[in-house]
């Protein structure tokens, strides 16, 4: 295992390298002054010009920028945002938000997508299955931001269940909403990787045996069926995270949760593009080390993934 | 020989006379011979979900290509403030958006920038993941490993995430292309693995020895052999990957890093209809509808071709 997590942590190396790289790359070996291209049409203001030149040590060749660029992260020194606030500061007051956020769609996730998926294999090809695929490909056809209006407006407005924006302090109840929303966004993923699962892992021989050996469909069904089912859903749960990430810069900026998405979403919006670079690359690293976490993870539930080269 | 049944037991085993072995085995020998894509065609076209999709797409391409078949209603030109977020009137059927513009004729004319972004973005996922995955997968070694962690250290990123550095960049250049570009440049490395995955199960195939014996060059086996059996999976993705592209450039409108809002575009209506959801909500709903109708339509063709190359996925069915 120790070797293992050694060969794994060590391969996320060079990764971690080149994907802070490339984000540099994209923003400061564009043709051009990049610290105006970061403007767009706007001009800042000389002084803060002034201030990013300084920052990003443009005077210097690009390959030695990128080092000391990647320095400062590693110091966690994230840089300034246009209020004049750190990074780092921000991060740390947004960040247990959107975590709460992510969490409770992930519960909801878990729980709705496993047992949909679970239904749908164990009945396949009966009514719950084929509604089941129906309602899965509109949720994989409907843009996270539709979601988000359409859900504001129909629980939010017209229902008048939800509070349609988030308030002080994002209580749970106010989460509720949003959660659900960013849940759709992977739902339907969720139900057909267990479907499949569920259908693979029921003509396996030990579930026979346990059929045979006459324990009730109620102990095979979650202990022998949806347990081993499990496996591949969790390994997607990292791939999904990616997607979490996204939905939750739309999510949040459509339900104005205070979390880092609306904090990306409204520097997009104002066009303060260095912070939008700043918590991007922030984002790709949180990214990269819960890949990292969950191979791990994955590794502890699954020996043969430990042993092979 | 010796009769190994007793003299009461009854027949388990039918006499050879009466199963004659050629209708077992029987080969329709004048029949056409059969392979993956006959066999897939076979069965996507007894699928409604396939014609349904098709049709759909079918249309979309239609109004994309001739958006003037649909309507006549200029779609920026002919707005008129007094009409801001009007219901439907006589010639108008779908009403007006906030800056009184025809709704029907800004759908009709934005079908066209989903449709190419989709396009565009799906060939060059196309042509850069079986590039990458072909190379990689087919001569292996020191070629395969860079090429891999290249692939990785794109695949680490979010593509939406990557569009948006990108866009927030590139905003003062944002077209149709710039946008493409943006998307597909970082949305590639999901099809190399797949491709990679397949050859190095095909390179080892008879008929690439076979090939090989009879001294066909590698550049030719890869070409005319292996690429050819292993382009199923792609194809699958290279489908789905059409709508992701689509709903991608959408979001990308939508959180403003996109198109610029002179281009007609579906995410730039229903951004622009956000603040109105309250007063107006067949603003943001009209466009949103054209827009997951669309994605829908390729998602089905995408399941419907999954299903038919796939034999697993069959079998599950």
């Amino acid at each position: 295992m120790a070797g293992y997590i050694v060969r794994r942590v060590l391969q996320a190396i060079p990764v971690l390298l080149g994907t802070t790289f490339l984000i540099y790359f994209m923003v400061f070996a564009m043709p051009g002054d990049p610290i105006v291209g970061l403007f767009g049409e706007k001009t800042p203001p000389p002084a803060v010009l002034e201030q990013l030149r300084e920052r990003y040590n443009l005077d210097q060749p690009f390959i030695i920028q990128y080092f000391i660029f990647l320095g400062n992260i590693f110091r966690g020194d994230l840089g300034v945002s246009f209020s004049g606030q750190p990074v780092v500061e921000i991060l740390a007051q947004t960040f247990p938000v959107t975590l709460r956020l992510a969490f409770l769609s992930t519960v909801f996730l878990m729980v709705g997508g496993i047992a949909a998926g679970l239904v749908s294999g164990l009945r396949k090809g009966g009514i719950f299955d084929a509604s089941a695929l129906v309602v899965s490909l509109i949720f994989i056809s409907l843009p996270i931001f539709v979601v988000g209006f359409v859900g504001q407006f129909v629980f939010g407005i017209q229902l008048g269940w939800f509070r349609t924006t988030v308030g002080s302090g994002a209580p749970w109840s106010d989460l509720v909403l949003p959660a659900i929303v960013l849940a759709t966004g992977s739902f339907a993923q969720i139900v057909r990787l267990t479907r499949a699962s569920v259908i693979e892992t029921e003509s396996q021989d030990f579930v026979r045996t346990a059929a045979s050996k006459g324990l009730s469909r109620n102990r095979i069904v979650p202990v022998h069926i949806l347990r081993n089912s499990l496996i591949p859903v969790v390994t997607y749960l990292g791939v999904d995270f990616g997607v979490l990430m996204v939905g939750a810069v739309v999510t949040e900026g459509i339900f104005n949760v205070p979390g880092v998405g609306r904090t990306v979403y409204q520097a997009i919006i104002r066009g303060e593009n260095p912070t939008v670079v700043a918590f991007v690359t922030v984002m790709v690293l949180i990214y990269l080390v819960v890949n990292l976490l969950i191979d791990l993870f994955y590794a502890v539930l699954d020996p043969r993934i430990r042993y092979a080269k | 020989m010796p009769s190994n049944t007793r003299p009461d037991q009854q027949h388990f085993v039918a006499p050879i006379d009466e199963t004659p072995l050629v209708a077992i085995d029987s080969v329709k020998a004048d029949g056409k011979p059969s392979n993956l894509w006959r066999d897939a065609w076979a069965d996507v076209r007894k699928r409604p979900m396939f014609w349904i999709s098709a049709a759909l797409i079918l249309l979309v391409v239609i109004v994309a290509l001739f958006p003037g078949w649909f309507t006549q209603v200029a779609p920026n030109n002919d707005c008129q403030l007094s009409n801001s977020n009007g219901g439907p009137t006589a010639g108008h059927p779908l009403g007006f958006t906030k800056q009184g513009c025809d709704i029907y004729s800004r759908i009709i004319h934005g079908t066209s920038t989903s449709l190419s972004v989709g396009l565009i973005v799906t060939f060059l996922i196309a042509f850069l993941g079986i590039v990458f995955g072909a190379i990689s997968g087919f001569y292996g070694g020191w070629l395969d490993a860079v090429l891999s962690r290249i692939g990785d250290i794109f695949f680490s990123i979010p593509y939406i995430l990557a569009a948006v550095v990108v866009m927030s960049v590139l905003s003062r250049y944002a077209n149709v292309w710039v946008i493409s570009l943006a998307i597909g440049a970082f949305a590639w490395p999901a099809t190399a693995r797949v491709l990679r995955a397949e050859i190095l199960r095909v390179k080892n195939a008879d008929f690439v020895m076979a090939a090989t014996a009879l001294g066909v060059s590698r550049f030719r086996i890869l070409l005319r052999h292996v690429l050819p059996n292993s382009i199923a999976p792609v194809i699958v993705i290279t489908t789905i990957s059409l709508a992701s592209a689509i709903v991608a450039e959408a979001t990308l409108s939508f959180l403003g890093v996109g198109l610029p809002t002179s281009t007609m575009s579906w995410g730039n209506d229903i951004s622009a209809a956000q603040h109105d959801l309250r007063t107006a909500p067949q603003t943001l709903i009209l466009p949103s509808i054209a827009l997951s109708v669309t994605v829908l339509s390729f998602i089905m063709l995408g399941e419907v071709v999954r299903d038919a190359l796939d034999p697993k996925a069959r079998a599950q069915r």
